[in-house]
């Protein structure tokens, strides 16, 4: 077991200052092999998406019928794939900014509520001693297989049809419309975020020192306090790297979508509109690479901003697991 | 593309985040002030009962103490609450309704008993998916997390580090769908004039005939692994990397100054030290292998004898309407993770009890 | 789907300019709600399906992207007219998420669907609404009644087809065949020696491509059908879909087999992309590309294949790419036709939704659609003349054929878990190199009991 409080093993990411005696120990072992090697390696793992992303420039005929490779003998770009992709075809123009919001509208919010949702019930399965909890725990934590396809006809019914037992009403239908429908697709990504999000924090929150909420209680700190003024500071970091997941998630899904949003313009996100224009054109990889690579860009982009903070939640809450 | 088009899905997201900031606003008050307000008559009473001596005696420390830590369960109780609703609601009463569904025949109308379960290990095909799905969630956790261990372990004396930790840990950012397209290119084959895809140009340029990657198993599988693999290995390099760097350095100096070669501080050293965050690592890889079916799907559709249990679950439950089969798929892909739950159960006892 | 987008724009563009101009007629005089609805001349069509101003009724169904548009454009005078709102939803993922849609409880108030096997199944659970007496009054004058029996399950009337599709063709060159002198094939052993001398002449005869996504193997199966109903005829067709004969039947064996002598035979396929088990992995839609390349010389697809040839293609029988009917093996019995189309079914009986569902079956609803572009259906009041391009009129002219032995694709007709299922994915692992009988008999096993 580790000495160092989760904190302070976040902070030492991604940096390795000869200051400290470990720091000196590394330096030493940086090597010219390990440098090459892993580069290397780096290069190697790229290159698929490297490829996809220079097809996707590649006029139809040069894809279907030379290797991205030799574009670096012959280089011609066109941006025609994105056009054909983005505004092309059906309907007005510019349609897909429109997707765009709409996944932006059922992002927010579904990272949101899970994250903050998890993190109590997180704290309560860590520092609240009430009877039963490690089995609550180990139930949440073996939810995390239920699969998604299962859940889809019974959490659409509680829409559709409300709740009710022995024909005695307890909640009525939902009846959402057009924009509203974005409601169910909140609820429908929180629920299935919780185990895995609950699993993440809990991980984290479990391995705070107890001394800290020791002596929170003896001044006389309630849970709520506590809750609020130590452990939500101090698992910043987890909270970003569990937003940045649940973002890619949410972000990537398609399923969720087509169920709860409706498919319409109104509130089907990009993945939606991208599948449609994608999904059955098997030999069509001038528009597949475009596609994808659209589809991939927004995650990509959060991904390299955020990804310090990424790597500094996840350190965290695992290195004492 | 007109600002009314949006104005009204702006509001939704107004109303979504507003209800976030009330709901969780009001919930976290409602913790502090139901509590303090017990607090409060709770103390009342305490003087109430010092003003009244005769009867002080009585509550005494014992029922006091039930009470607290009944109130200590009401008050988790309280923490949990809309995370539990939102389970119930989400994934438990769905899972119940899974295992009633799966003993019963396809259209849910009569009952069948274990029939569904018989099934699975009665037909060819599905035995196959079995096997496939065996070696997925062997060799996906196997791979991924010992090439990440390694990347991470060589990595921690590299130059440029964040650079190539970025690189590889790119593919997590790219949907499975994705991957799977990113992959189709890579092993694409084309019977005539050049080849398109990667694998099979380099296959030809070192003297190979371009080969069909994909039809033949068991390669096929394999294959489909790799994209798995070039997932999560990102994902395990970060993690384990990270804990590496946790070691504390009095250890690794010691080790040194003892003169232990590099192997031997991996095995004694490095590894005993990162364990828990390898079991992280390792139990969230599994899950996510078991549940996977993106890739499959995109990439050949189960053809071939390729298909795995997540997609032949979906594939019964929806595409043929089979609901009492693919329940059975479902639950037995539940009875797939109970070894990991035990696991998991024993982590937190050990850990209880540090 | 992929191609001819320019041309399609500006038809679009046109016919909605059109609709526009006549809707705004429409609205005009319509002032004070429904009553006033009909008072104009290019209104008047829709008189009867008045009185639900103001109302909206939702279909789902699996058609999208720019064949979406063309539908909701031809609908957009009886929306205009009638003031009945038609929201319109299409799905890649149609035939998985509609069933979950029923049972979840938000069923669109009519879906288009193409397998009546499906539709038997949500008729039997009791989930469609029988169609009101309109409609059906509707669909009996205009569609010939096999394809009603499609939509009739236990003597209840479901629902009218719309747009439909015949599969029986054979695509290639008349440029070709004129310049080596082929003459197009009338009979299977016309065919079978026309397929040897284009081999012995140095080109693979056939080319295919069953690659379809996860629906991987449907182009295959259309093959045997086709095959099925010429070697054994309809009636035994009949039993094999109804499974009143077993799938692994020798009859089958041996329609399989017919199929096998040309998809099979490393002689004949498959031009411009390799061996016989790149059948498997060629998209359908790539599939007849060769053809223009003279790298293969007949590809077996539906009609709607006409959409998939490369812009500036001329689709005719002179022109670059054209189909032929694909041969009886015995003329004496009749001429076969496979095909398919969807079915307007409703899960909702409110009066606006079994207005639209008599409009979609009534004549206007498939001239209008015609009009457009690129669609057949086997509606008899639609006039050949609206048909645009020449091989959806060759189509129409075969559905209207009163000598036409007509079967529903039977792959849609039998249970999802075959038709869907065990018999695409035998299908690829047949090409891909599994015996007949192998095969039949692993399908056979699948069939739900």
């Amino acid at each position: 077991m580790t000495t160092t409080t989760p904190v302070l093993a976040g902070e030492t990411v991604d940096e390795a200052p000869p200051r400290t005696a470990v720091g000196r120990v590394r330096k030493k072992l940086t090597s010219r092999t390990a440098t090459t090697v892993s580069i290397v390696i780096a290069l190697l793992w790229t290159v698929p998406t490297f490829g996809l992303l220079l097809s996707s420039f590649r006029p139809e005929d040069e894809i279907k019928t030379t290797g991205w490779w030799t574009f670096f003998t012959s280089p011609h770009l066109t941006l025609q794939n994105y056009d054909d992709v983005l505004f092309g075809r059906s309907s007005s123009s510019g349609q897909l900014a429109l997707y765009f919001i709409n996944s932006l509208v059922i992002t927010i919010p579904s990272v949101l509520f899970p994250i903050a949702f998890a993190a109590l019930a997180a704290y309560a399965l860590s520092w609240i001693n009430f009877r039963g909890r490690d089995w609550l725990y180990i139930v949440v934590f073996a939810l995390q297989i239920v699969p998604l396809q299962m859940a889809l006809v019974p959490l659409l019914s509680f829409f559709s049809r409300g709740v009710s037992l022995g024909g005695v009403t307890l909640m009525p239908a939902w009846d959402l419309d057009q924009e509203q429908k974005f409601i169910q697709v909140w609820f429908a990504h929180t629920c299935f975020a919780l185990p895995f999000a609950i699993f993440l924090l809990h991980n984290f929150i479990s391995q705070l020192p107890g001394e800290l909420m020791e002596a929170a209680r003896v001044d006389g700190a309630g849970h709520s306090k506590i809750f609020r003024s130590i452990v939500l500071p101090l698992i910043t970091p987890a909270l970003a790297s569990l937003a940045i997941f649940q973002f890619l998630w949410v972000w990537n899904d398609l399923l969720v979508a087509l169920i709860f949003s409706g498919g319409g313009r109104q509130t089907a996100p990009l993945t939606v509109r991208l599948a449609d224009l994608a999904g059955t054109r098997g030999g069509e990889w001038q528009r597949l690479t475009a596609g994808a690579f659209v589809s991939i860009v927004i995650p990509l982009i959060v991904f390299l901003s955020l990804q310090r903070y990424f790597v500094r939640g996840l350190l965290t809450g695992s290195v004492k697991g | 593309m007109e600002f009314q088009d949006f104005a009204p899905k702006l509001t939704m997201l107004l109303y979504g985040v507003i209800a976030f900031v009330v709901v969780v606003g009001g919930l976290l008050l409602l913790l502090d002030v139901v509590p303090n307000f017990f607090a409060r008559r709770r103390e009342a009473a305490l003087i109430a009962a010092a003003e009244a001596p005769a009867d002080g005696a009585a509550p005494g420390a014992p029922p006091r103490r039930g009470l607290r830590r009944k109130r200590e369960g009401l008050l988790g109780l309280a923490f949990m609450i809309p995370a539990l609703l939102l389970l119930l609601i989400g994934l438990v009463i769905p899972a119940i309704r899974t295992i009633i569904l799966s003993l019963f025949n396809g259209n849910g109308e009569k009952f069948v008993g274990l029939r569904n379960y018989g099934w699975i290990f009665q037909e060819n095909d599905i035995i196959r998916v079995l096997i496939n799905t065996l070696a997925w969630v062997i060799l996906v956790p196997l791979l991924a997390t010992s090439v990440g261990l390694l990347y991470a372990v060589m990595i921690d004396r590299a130059r440029f580090e964040s650079v190539a930790k970025s690189l590889i840990f790119l593919p997590m950012a790219i949907s499975f769908v994705g991957a799977g397209i990113i992959w189709k290119f890579v092993y694409a084959y084309r019977g005539e004039g050049d080849q398109i895809g990667l694998l099979n140009w380099l296959w030809v340029t070192v003297g190979g005939t371009p080969q069909q990657w994909l039809l033949d198993p068991p390669l096929n599988t394999l294959l489909l692994i790799v994209v798995m693999v070039w997932i999560q290995a990102g994902f395990s390099m970060v993690i384990l990397s990270a804990a590496i760097k946790a070691i504390p350095a009095d250890i690794v100096e010691a080790a040194r100054l003892d003169g232990v070669t590099p192997w031997q501080m991996f095995w004694r050293v490095t590894l005993p030290s990162i364990r828990p965050s390898l079991i992280v690592v390792v139990v969230t890889i599994t899950i996510a292998t078991l549940k996977v079916f993106d890739i499959v799907r995109t990439m050949t559709n189960g053809n071939y004898d390729t298909n795995v249990v997540a997609l032949e679950m979906y594939n019964q439950a929806f595409r043929y309407q089979e609901n009492g089969q693919g329940s059975a798929l479902a639950v037995f892909l539940f009875i797939l993770v109970i070894p990991i739950v035990i696991f998991q159960i024993r982590n937190l006892r050990r850990q209880r009890e540090v | 789907m992929a191609v001819s987008t320019r041309p399609r724009q500006a038809l679009v563009l046109a016919t909605t300019l059109a609709l526009a101009l006549s809707a705004a007629a429409c609205s005009g005089d319509s002032g004070d709600g429904d009553s006033t609805a009909g008072s104009s001349p290019e209104c008047a069509a829709f008189d009867k399906y008045s009185g639900s101003d103001g109302t909206t009724v939702s279909i789902y169904s699996s058609i999208r992207d720019a064949e979406a548009d063309l539908l909701e454009e031809s609908w957009k005078s009886f929306e205009d007219c009638t003031g009945i709102t038609i929201e319109y939803e299409g799905s890649g993922e149609f035939e998985a998420q509609l069933p979950v849609k029923v049972d979840g409880g938000n069923a669109p108030d009519i879906a288009f669907v193409p397998q009546p096997g499906l539709l038997k199944r949500f008729a039997d659970a009791g989930k469609l609404k029988e169609a009101s007496a309109d409609t059906k009054a509707m669909a009996e004058a205009n569609y010939p009644k096999e394809w009603l029996d499609y939509a009739t399950v236990g003597g209840k009337f479901y629902g009218a087809p719309f747009g439909s599709n015949v599969k029986s063709f054979v695509w290639y060159s008349p440029k070709l065949f004129a310049e080596k002198g082929w003459k197009v094939p009338t009979t299977w052993d016309e065919m079978t020696a026309l397929s040897d001398t284009i081999a012995a002449a140095g080109i693979k005869p056939w080319c295919a491509g069953i690659e379809s996504g996860d629906a991987t193997g449907w182009p295959a199966t259309d093959w045997i059908e086709d095959v099925m109903l010429r070697d054994a005829g309809a009636d035994v067709y009949d039993q094999w879909v109804n499974h009143t004969i077993p799938f692994n039947d020798p009859k089958v064996a041996s329609a399989v087999d017919r199929v096998g002598k040309i998809l099979k035979d490393p002689k004949y396929v498959n031009g411009g992309f390799g061996d016989v088990k790149s059948i498997a992995t060629t998209s359908f839609q790539e599939g007849g590309t060769p053809i223009l390349e003279n790298k293969c010389t007949m590809y077996r697809m539906a009609s709607f294949y006409a959409n998939q040839w490369p812009e500036g293609t001329k689709v005719a029988e002179d022109g670059d790419v054209f189909a032929f009917y694909l041969p009886a093996v015995d003329p004496a019995k009749g001429k076969p036709v496979l095909g398919g189309g969807e079915f307007t079914v409703a899960f909702a009986d409110r009066p606006e939704v079994q207005k639209v569902q008599t409009y979609l079956a009534s004549g206007e609803a498939a001239n209008t659609r015609a009009k457009l572009g690129n669609w057949v259906s086997a509606n008899n009041k639609l006039e050949i003349a609206n048909v645009g391009n020449p091989i959806d009129k060759l189509a129409v002219e075969i559905l209207q054929d009163k000598s036409a032995v007509f079967r529903f694709d039977g792959s849609d007709l039998m249970p999802a878990a075959v038709g869907a299922g065990t018999f695409w994915k035998g299908m690829v692992d047949w090409i891909n190199g599994k015996s007949t009988t192998e095969v039949l008999n692993q399908i056979e096993n699948s069939w739900p009991k």
